[in-house]
């Protein structure tokens, strides 16, 4: 924060009670996030622009290495691990040259085939033929979802190739400047021994980064390519294929005109309105009330503070597909809750507590809160006992109430430090998958909604709903993406306010 | 003048009584509220009487009858059997995985390293149902579906884990860099820092990860379902158990339901509570630094 921006001078500034600084850089703080946001949006096309410039950078170091290399270098980069060979590196470069091998002997047997048939997902499913018995024999030949995996693995070996290709023309290069300059250059000893110690971090890395390309990129990689197929229930291998169909599911679940037969952008929106308001109500709710929890059982003078923390805690720790179905079971129509209230004669006709539209939101909601309020409650009384006492005696000598010195001191102190946590509530409250899915599972279900939607659906839950039951995986690759986006621009926005992300090395 | 004193400061004290017993009543009564559904479990559990729902919450009859059913005609113990594997592998494979990337994330300075970050952030915003499909077809071509997912879930929580990083790695930030170049200087290796200083260190957040590892896989219920889809004996127990509450079975299952659930949850809850420093120790320094 410079201190041009601040409206109070420097000298008044530095004049105040050290509490009473932060208190006031608090504030700043606040007023500086309208014009950061729109700084960080501004950013984008610049950050675009620089990304674009490294890649540009990148092939002409490509270009350059080819130009300035000596012969060695040159072919190098046809038969990867040559130059080492004649550089006294002989264990790097057999490593490279069975590498470039095995890639070879891949491509040539299989990859090029996988890749060709991608083009076209398979062109014939089954083969009905009759045998000599006059019975049908089924054969099956292409599968689109065999295609289509085998097809994005090789694209990933394939990518994974050049990068270690761009690794050995690197090396080659700078082996032979150093040469020129009379240095002897690494051999794969050297390397080995410095995997435990300056590149330690390529020990400690691979195998979590293999687990996540393989389980998460790839998987994801692949579902984004199904949301441009026409994958569902009437196109299921092994007996029909699939193909591609470009951004005709885009403009299916984005189309504007809803009164049409397009009832997925009208359910799309509708969700999509429901999981921003429950994302929203649920995130600040939790918030407000955990915070006042937590204040409530910190105050000074109440004893059992142990206790009721503990109570409170339980929701953690019991596993939530028990404690949550059971709760749902409680408020069901035929539930606990309704046969207690009838016995009482407080009611005559049952409640539909998680079967009428209105009054099921409303209850996901209540029920949320006694899921999320203790977490809250831990973290906000970790942040309650941080806040320095000396503002809280200041004020009070001032004579300010209770209920003013938890806006002007308590309120701003917190929103200060658990706002990232905040934000990221709200994004991971997006995709809260087990509150709704365990507490309704959807319902109550509609024939308005397309999908088999219901009207407590998130898109989450909404996005399982369509492939676990209706196998019609091209729209759930198509919300999944969508989700991304919202949760993506979210966290841009996020990213850009919060402090404690840009000091990464303030801490150390 | 002493005397109006002495009113001003019992007035004073009396409005303070007055809020303390507001504030005993609202926690009384929250306490109340959070606790009703883990009585009313333990109550169907051992429930004597009909297998079914019923309108009123003490049973009439006490009995052990719903875990006779439980261990003796039912599937439960495989499954509790699987998940305890399931927790106890992701307990040991997570930390190990966890702990690595943590450290070279927060100590060592490479290239790619903010790349790296932001892209782990990126792919975290995916929702991870999205990958899921392509995960299970994964696994199936590997054979490690139905009858073989006690290993293939394995596989996939621990390949996944990498991306959870971000409180053990706040955790190391706290750690002074001037040990590790203390320790370089004086000739140790990058791995035996690790080893020797900083793991010695990081008590605290090895607990908290290995409780969440061995936690976690306790309620999952998304993935489970999927990949031993068909095959019963395989089934985890959130997915055994959720199917005893769908229309068929809940008539004849509802009281074990109850007494499944109560054999689950007693573990896991007494496991929690005797680490719950930790995990608070980990929560609130997750949360505060983002």
């Amino acid at each position: 924060m410079s201190t041009q921006n601040k409206q109070m001078s420097e000298l008044d500034y530095l004049g105040l009670p050290p509490a009473k600084r932060r208190l006031y850089d608090i504030g700043q703080f606040f007023k500086e996030v309208p014009g950061k946001v729109w700084g960080g949006i501004k950013k984008i096309p610049q950050k675009l622009w620089a990304l674009l410039c490294r890649l540009g950078g990148f092939f002409k170091n490509i270009g350059v290495m080819f130009w300035e290399g000596d012969i060695l270098t040159k072919l190098s980069f046809v038969i990867m691990g040559f130059g080492q060979f004649f550089r006294r590196q002989i264990g790097r470069g057999i490593v490279f040259l069975l590498m470039e091998a095995v890639f070879i002997y891949y491509m040539a047997a299989f990859g090029f085939s996988y890749l060709s048939n991608m083009t076209t997902l398979g062109t014939e499913a089954v083969t009905k033929t009759l045998n000599k018995y006059g019975l049908e024999v089924v054969e099956y030949k292409d599968n689109s979802l065999k295609i289509l995996l085998y097809g994005v693995l090789t694209i990933f070996i394939v990518i994974g190739f050049l990068w270690t290709w761009y690794i050995n023309i690197s090396q080659n290069y700078k082996a032979q400047k150093l040469i020129e300059e009379g240095i002897r250059p690494k051999s794969l000893k050297n390397d080995i021994k410095s995997l435990g110690d300056e590149q330690y971090y390529k020990t400690l890395l691979a195998v979590p980064l293999l687990g996540i390309v393989v389980f998460t990129v790839i998987p994801i990689f692949f579902m984004i390519l199904i949301a441009f197929t026409n994958y569902d229930y009437s196109h299921l291998p092994p007996e029909q294929l699939f193909g591609w169909t470009g951004f005709e599911n885009f403009r299916t679940m984005l189309s504007t005109d809803i009164s049409g037969s397009s009832k997925f952008a009208y359910t799309f929106r509708e969700i999509l309105m429901w999981t921003m308001i429950w994302a929203l109500v649920a995130t600040f709710s939790n918030y407000f009330l955990g915070m006042f929890i937590a204040i409530c059982i910190n105050k000074k003078g109440i004893k059992f503070k142990k206790g009721f923390r503990t109570i409170l805690v339980m929701t953690i720790a019991v596993p939530q597909f028990v404690s949550l179905l059971l709760v749902s079971k409680m408020f069901a129509d035929e539930g606990i809750v309704n046969g207690i209230l009838q016995k009482l004669s407080l009611i005559t006709d049952k409640i539909g507590f998680l079967s009428t539209p209105t009054l099921a939101k409303i209850m996901v909601l209540v029920i949320n809160l006694w899921v999320g309020i203790p977490y809250l409650m831990l973290i906000t009384t970790g942040v309650l006992m941080n806040i320095p006492a000396d503002l809280y005696e200041s004020a009070k000598i001032d004579g300010a109430s209770g209920m003013k010195q938890f806006t002007k001191i308590t309120l701003p102190y917190m929103l200060f430090v658990t706002g990232p946590y905040l934000l990221t509530s709200f994004t991971a409250n997006i995709n809260n998958f087990n509150v709704i899915y365990l507490l309704t599972g959807g319902a109550p279900k509609t024939m308005e909604y397309a999908g088999g939607a219901g009207k407590t659906d998130l898109l989450i839950t909404w996005l399982y709903d369509l492939t676990i039951t209706d196998n019609d995986y091209k729209m759930a690759a198509v919300i999944g993406i969508l989700v991304f986006l919202v949760v993506a621009v979210i966290s841009l926005i996020i990213f850009n306010l919060s402090p404690a992300m840009k000091n990464e090395e303030d801490f150390q | 003048m002493t005397d109006q004193n002495t009113t001003n400061f019992r007035s004073k004290s009396r409005k303070e009584r007055r809020t303390r017993i507001i504030i005993y009543v609202v926690l009384s009564v929250l306490s109340i509220i959070w606790l009703v559904p883990f009585f009313y479990l333990i109550c169907q559990a051992f429930r004597g009487e009909s297998k079914s729902m019923v309108t009123y919450f003490f049973p009439k009859e006490w009995s052990f009858e719903n875990f006779r059913i439980l261990f003796k005609e039912t599937n439960f113990l495989s499954w509790y059997k699987n998940t305890l594997i399931i927790a106890l592998f992701n307990a040991v494979l997570q930390t190990v995985i966890v702990l690595s990337v943590a450290y070279a994330l927060s100590r060592m300075r490479f290239k790619g390293r903010k790349l790296l970050m932001n892209f782990m952030l990126i792919l975290g915003m995916f929702p991870g149902f999205l990958s899921m499909i392509a995960t299970y077809f994964i696994l199936k071509l590997i054979g490690l579906t139905s009858e073989n997912a006690v290993p293939g879930l394995i596989l996939v929580y621990a390949a996944s884990s990498g991306m959870g990083y971000y409180i053990a790695k706040g955790f190391f930030d706290t750690i002074p860099k001037s040990l590790d170049e203390a320790a370089r200087i004086d000739g140790a290796s990058r791995s035996r820092v690790f080893f020797r200083i900083i793991m010695p260190m990081a008590k605290p957040i090895i607990i908290y990860t290995v409780m969440m590892a061995f936690i976690a896989p306790w309620g999952d219920f998304m993935y489970a379902s999927l990949i031993s889809f068909g095959h019963e004996e395989s089934y985890n127990v959130a997915v055994g158990l959720y199917r005893w509450l769908d229309k068929e079975h809940i008539n004849n299952y509802f009281t074990v339901f109850c007494a499944g659930g109560l054999f689950v949850s007693v573990p896991v809850t007494v496991l929690f509570m005797a680490l719950q420093r930790y995990y608070v120790e980990g929560v609130t320094g997750g949360a505060v630094k983002g």
